[in-house]
């Protein structure tokens, strides 16, 4: 299928779904490239695996009582948090312990709530791995509204969380509430995973909150430049592995994530600075100056600095040596 | 001169053991008191007690008259290098003006009279030309300039210096201890944790010698004639070849 059929289908009315998918799945990516800036700067990484898990029980009981799934897997995932928050407290066990403890638990408690339900296995199968037919009319204002909360609140916090990420001792000395600013970050992160769990599965949706973010931290040194590469990376990510999922009747959760890890290992063989080529190339021309082609005054030369960190510190041009 | 910093009676736990008993210091504005002691003498834990990061379990500590509390604008603080994020993705600048961030409500950013603050705050530290580099960047002399300047943008009447000095060239050490002493005499209180001996004689109005409680305080002179205070403070012998060498320095 061709890239205009595709987007014929996306206008067909009879398939409406499809649009809807885009919709939820291009907004999830949004979302979730801009919170998991945070996540892969601060090394939560098993924070957001633990929100994802831990949202399950909720959306199982939303599903059983054939309530809002978004709302349901919102209040457990925030439940979590505030768990985590609260057990990770005490110093006597680290916070990696205690999310391992919760969010499996949380998961064990979805598998029988939803277990209780008709059709238990497609059920359970449509929120693992995610599906696109199955996203209500109403889903889409709930998860725009969502949407919308969570970019507002993390513009309106960036300036602590970046505080808190670059240093928690002095951002609790400046005053910050850095349980409430880590409960904050928490409660994005669970509803970036709900608003993405629909289209992804819960057992991706990490991919759409990691993946993007690592990818842009390859490509830039600046938070604002990869706080905006990491949602366009995320999105387009979303709309290639739609139409790939569509063309070739592929899972859309499993197809999104594949073409989200393809962008990042090309950013970590191709990024111009981080890029393991540009360091091969970097090294290759880094020659030290041997007697025999010691320069003259007049021409430059390139010489080794081995002390350097980056690959563009390695070369330092020098025109009197 | 004022008292700054007034810290009375103070007793703290950690853990359940008592790890600063009886401590009584007072940092007056225009003065740079180096607090001096082993590893493990409670020199961190007592500058987290003048933060108001640590609660006393009994004692006051009072930072302007008022009981110390994080958040109090009048103290700068800069940790040890290793607590800071080098790997973040943030400017120079950036960084700096993050000192700032406990005076910004919710969706404020830095205004133009703070991020002019940011500015002085570079310029003292000698580090306006890096402003727009990644603080991944730098070496480690540029990396403590940086977490100076954080804590200059406050513009503090006291400064909290946790070994501000260690693992730092001579060139950065001198840069940094000649803006130590020079915002001490502008009327800032400087309360400095080092081990660095020499540089504490050389540089520091006053010494504190801290082994779970001051064992003294006083000018550095006065302090290095009585090798019994460093006996107490740090167990070495009275005809240590360091103390000899601190002697002939002062």
């Amino acid at each position: 299928m061709s890239p205009i059929d595709f987007f014929i289908d996306l206008a067909n009315p009879d398939l409406a779904f499809l649009p809807k998918a885009l919709a939820v799945a291009v907004m999830s990516s949004i979302i979730c490239g801009v919170v998991g800036c945070y996540v892969v700067l601060r090394g939560l990484a098993f924070i957001g695996d633990a929100v994802a898990h831990a949202v399950f029980p909720g959306l199982a009981v939303a599903f059983v009582v054939s309530g809002n799934l978004v709302l349901g897997g919102a209040v457990a995932g925030v439940l979590t948090a505030v768990l985590v928050a609260v057990f990770s407290q005490n110093r006597r066990l680290k916070e990696d312990s205690i999310i391992g403890i919760l969010f499996v638990a949380a998961f064990a408690l979805g598998i029988v709530v939803i277990s209780q339900a008709p059709g238990y296995a497609g059920s359970l199968q449509q929120f693992l791995f995610g599906s696109i037919t199955g996203i209500p009319d109403s889903d889409l204002y709930v998860v725009g509204a969502a949407a919308a909360a969570v970019l507002l609140a993390a513009f309106g916090l960036h300036q602590q969380f970046v505080a808190v990420s670059l240093d928690r001792e002095s951002a609790r000395a400046l005053g910050l509430r850095v349980f409430w600013l880590d409960l904050a970050l928490y409660v994005l992160v669970t509803l970036a995973v709900v608003i993405s769990v629909q289209t992804i599965g819960n057992v991706l949706v990490l991919a759409l909150l990691i993946t993007p973010a690592a990818t842009a931290r390859l490509l830039t040194d600046r938070l604002a430049v990869m706080m905006l590469l990491a949602p366009i990376v995320g999105a387009l990510s979303a709309l290639v592995g739609l139409y790939i999922s569509w063309s070739w009747d592929l899972p859309t959760g499993g197809t999104i994530v594949l073409v989200l890890t393809a962008v990042f290992l090309m950013s970590w063989l191709f990024s111009p600075r981080q890029g393991v080529l540009a360091r091969l190339i970097a090294r290759r021309r880094a020659v030290p100056v041997s007697v025999s082609t010691r320069p003259t005054a007049a021409t430059p030369v390139t010489r080794t600095m081995p002390t350097a960190t980056s690959p563009s510190d390695l070369v330092l041009e020098d025109a009197h040596l | 001169m004022t008292s700054a910093l007034k810290v009375r009676n103070l007793a703290v736990d950690l853990g359940g053991r008592r790890v600063l008993h009886d401590v009584d210091l007072t940092v007056d504005s225009g003065e740079l008191v180096a607090l001096i002691g082993p590893n493990g003498a409670g020199k961190t834990t007592l500058l987290r007690t003048v933060l108001g990061l640590q609660r006393p379990a009994a004692g006051r500590v009072l930072v302007e008259g008022r009981v110390a509390k994080p958040g109090r604008a009048d103290i700068g603080y800069v940790p040890q290098r290793h607590d800071f994020a080098w790997d973040f993705p943030i400017s120079v600048a950036g960084a700096v003006a993050t000192g700032l961030s406990g005076k910004l409500g919710l969706l404020r950013r830095p205004a133009a009279a703070q991020w002019e603050a940011v500015v002085d705050a570079l310029d003292r530290v000698r580090m306006t030309g890096f402003a727009d580099r990644p603080v991944g960047q730098l070496s480690g002399g540029e990396r403590q300039r940086v977490l100076v300047a954080r804590a200059l943008a406050l513009r503090p009447a006291v400064l909290a210096l946790d070994e501000p000095l260690t693992g730092l060239d001579m060139p950065t050490q001198e840069l940094l201890g000649n803006l130590f002493a020079d915002l001490s005499h502008e009327g800032r209180a400087v309360l400095m944790t080092t081990h660095d001996l020499l540089g504490a004689i050389g540089g520091a109005d006053r010494i504190a010698l801290l082994n779970r409680t001051i064992v003294d305080a006083g000018p550095p002179a006065r302090l290095v004639a009585d090798p019994d205070l460093w006996t107490a403070t740090f167990g070495v012998s009275r005809d240590s070849a360091l103390l000899r060498m601190l002697r002939a320095a002062a």
